[in-house]
């Protein structure tokens, strides 16, 4: 089925004006209608007292469940402290080719690696998370290109060494998924 | 990424096998998973993987005792086991049964990118080295050893099959067979092949030059000697030396160099200060060194150390049906050097090359087709362009220089050194050989 637009869903709280600015890079960059909406989901089900964290794999299918449909890719946007049982942390997934993602703001701010908080760059660093994801779910994977928003960050300072744009082999393969 | 490289998870837990199972897919791998070890064994008898990740505590078969099956069945598999109980032990034992790491669960996502991606170099690197053994079977840089006949197809044999070890060689056979192109392919097939071949000829020098030469000295160490200077074997580091006329050197450099070979250490002539070098060595000989060793002529040690393979270059009396093809391979390679179109050679008298005796092997048939190619009439070599029935030449005149010194004397003599008469039988302008006639100091009383 065709895709008709992106909708990102908020779990949480964020600044006013922040997810906007998100939404309008993705619509930038992908060139979907960006829709923002609000998710009640109890998180605290998904919360792992040993850890002290929430479960990425089971969010991400409460999402997929309750918010994803085929004509939308849907990201569920987090502020919690995200991991799935192999890794310490995660800053975000997606099913690759699927409907839809989950990201979260909750490591991205400087102030949590004892740094001065920078407002600006957290906004920048979750709209790169958060295409990033999108881009799996278009059927992208990991890129080995540097400036690509398609490769593959695993501690937060990675994210700063790429751009929020895909290069332009990533965009001919979405333009090619989108096509077949 | 060249080739998709594969990774088997195997883990009892779904959560755990989903979530690498997304991460390494979101990665681009090839990714399959198991929840046993039983079954990751089956699923490894009908497919290959690259990597295996593994825990080590499952239900049934636990990870270590399917780590060591895994190395049996599939020893090039890289596996990495993981574990959310860490001990000293389980992590020693695993990596005695040759895991490639050990991680505790769970990781940052850095360290598994770390770990996947050094996997990954060792695979690559494995892959390399194949292509590398594979590319050494057809061999390299042995396009000067012409011949098809049997006994060339052995020494090509032998060439092969010496050539990835360290080991020492001996090369014999007489003057002109070629010991030392067979040298230079050993070096050109082994691993040592981006590092110098050092060629040294023992026989051209004497006793002190020759210590001097392959130990280096130091400045002021004997008189001339003005400046630190390396010697052959630190030269040769990384790489292969040639000792060309082994049997040539006195028995106080026998001594030395077996010193050496042995310890792979020396200090320069005049000098105090320990080198170490890690070069091959190969020798070569006319000589029957065995034979020397019963008359004392050569120590017993220095042959076995030096004797580990013996490579025997067979004269070309022997190996009669690669003359054609050394004929039209010289031919060729002087007919280009000297900007000459490709020549042929008349049927008989190529019979004749084949009936000659050669007791200068391949360099003297060498001499004749170069001397044939700048005598000749420029269009076919005839038998009278070969200077078979002087053989006299051939056993005496070794160098093209000589021969050609021989042919300019003749013509010379013969137009009553009448420089224009001479310059134009000769086919060169009456410069060239004026510089001929001082280049070899030819007088017309001699």
């Amino acid at each position: 089925m065709d895709l008709k637009n992106i909708t990102l869903i908020s779990f949480g709280y964020f600044e006013e004006g922040f997810l906007e600015k998100v939404a309008g890079t993705i619509n930038h960059e992908l060139l979907y209608p960006v829709i923002i909406k609000e998710g009640h989901i109890d998180i605290t089900e998904f919360y792992d007292p040993g850890r002290r964290q929430y479960n990425g794999n089971k969010l991400l299918k409460e999402v997929d469940e309750l918010y994803a449909s085929d004509s939308n890719k849907t990201i569920g946007l987090f502020n919690v402290d995200l991991f799935i049982p192999i890794l310490t942390y995660i800053f975000g997934q997606a099913f690759l080719s699927g409907r839809s993602g989950i990201a979260s703001l909750y490591r991205l701010g400087n102030e949590r690696y004892g740094m001065d908080s920078d407002e600006r760059l957290v906004v920048e660093r979750f709209k790169k998370e958060v295409i990033h994801e999108l881009g799996h779910t278009m059927g992208l994977i990991h890129c080995h290109i540097p400036n690509c928003v398609m490769r593959s960050s695993t501690y937060v300072e990675d994210i700063d060494l790429k751009t929020a744009s895909l290069c332009s082999k990533c965009r001919s393969e979405i333009n090619t998924n989108r096509l077949s | 990424m060249g080739k998709k490289i594969s990774i088997l998870i195997v883990d009892d837990e779904e959560s755990v096998r989903d979530s690498l199972y997304n991460w390494f897919i979101e990665d681009g791998y090839r990714v399959e998973v198991a929840e046993n070890a039983n079954r990751a064994l089956s699923m490894l008898e009908s497919d290959s993987f690259d990597i295996i990740l593994a825990d080590i505590k499952m239900p049934g078969m636990d990870g270590l005792e399917m780590l060591r099956r895994i190395k049996i069945l599939k020893s090039e598999s890289i596996v990495i086991v993981m574990t959310a109980f860490a001990t000293v032990d389980t992590a020693v034992q695993a990596l005695k049964d040759g895991a490639f790491d050990y991680v505790t669960k769970p990781f940052d996502p850095d360290d598994l990118s770390h770990l996947i991606r050094n996997a990954s170099k060792q695979i690559s690197l494995s892959d390399e080295n194949e292509t590398l053994r594979t590319k050494v079977l057809t061999l390299e840089n042995v396009e000067d050893l012409i011949g098809k006949s049997e006994p060339m197809k052995r020494v090509l044999r032998d060439i092969e099959n010496v050539a990835q070890s360290s080991s020492s060689v001996v090369i014999t056979g007489e003057s002109g067979t070629g010991k030392e192109l067979v040298a230079r392919a050993i070096h050109s097939n082994s691993s040592r092949k981006f590092f110098p071949l050092v060629s040294v000829h023992c026989g051209a020098l004497t006793e002190s030059l020759l210590e001097s030469e392959l130990f280096g000295h130091e400045k002021g160490a004997f008189t001339g000697a003005m400046y630190n200077r390396k010697g052959r074997f630190e030269m040769a580091d990384n790489g292969t030396i040639f000792l060309d006329e082994i049997a040539t050197i006195s028995m106080k450099m026998q001594i030395d160099l077996l010193r050496v070979l042995e310890t792979k250490k020396f200090t320069r002539v005049g000098g105090n200060k320990e080198i170490s070098s890690d070069f091959r060595v190969i020798c070569a000989t006319n000589r029957d060194l065995k034979s020397m060793v019963e008359k004392a002529a050569f120590r017993e040690d220095l042959f076995y150390r030096l004797n580990v393979v013996n490579i025997f270059v067979p004269p070309l009396r022997e190996r009669i049906e690669d003359i054609p093809l050394l004929v039209d391979y010289f031919i060729k390679k002087y007919c280009l050097s000297m900007n000459k179109p490709p020549l042929t050679i008349d049927s008989s008298a190529l019979k004749r090359l084949e009936e000659f005796n050669f007791p200068g092997n391949v360099r003297e048939l060498e001499n004749m087709i170069e001397r044939a190619i700048v005598v000749g009439n420029g269009k076919k070599i005839a038998l009278k362009d070969l200077p078979l029935e002087k053989t006299i030449i051939s056993s005496t005149i070794e160098s093209l220089d000589d021969l050609e010194k021989s042919h300019i004397f003749q013509i010379l003599n013969k137009y009553s050194w009448n420089i224009s008469r001479a310059a134009k039988a000769l086919k060169v302008d009456r410069v060239t050989l004026y510089n001929k006639i001082s280049k070899y100091g030819l007088k017309p009383k001699e």
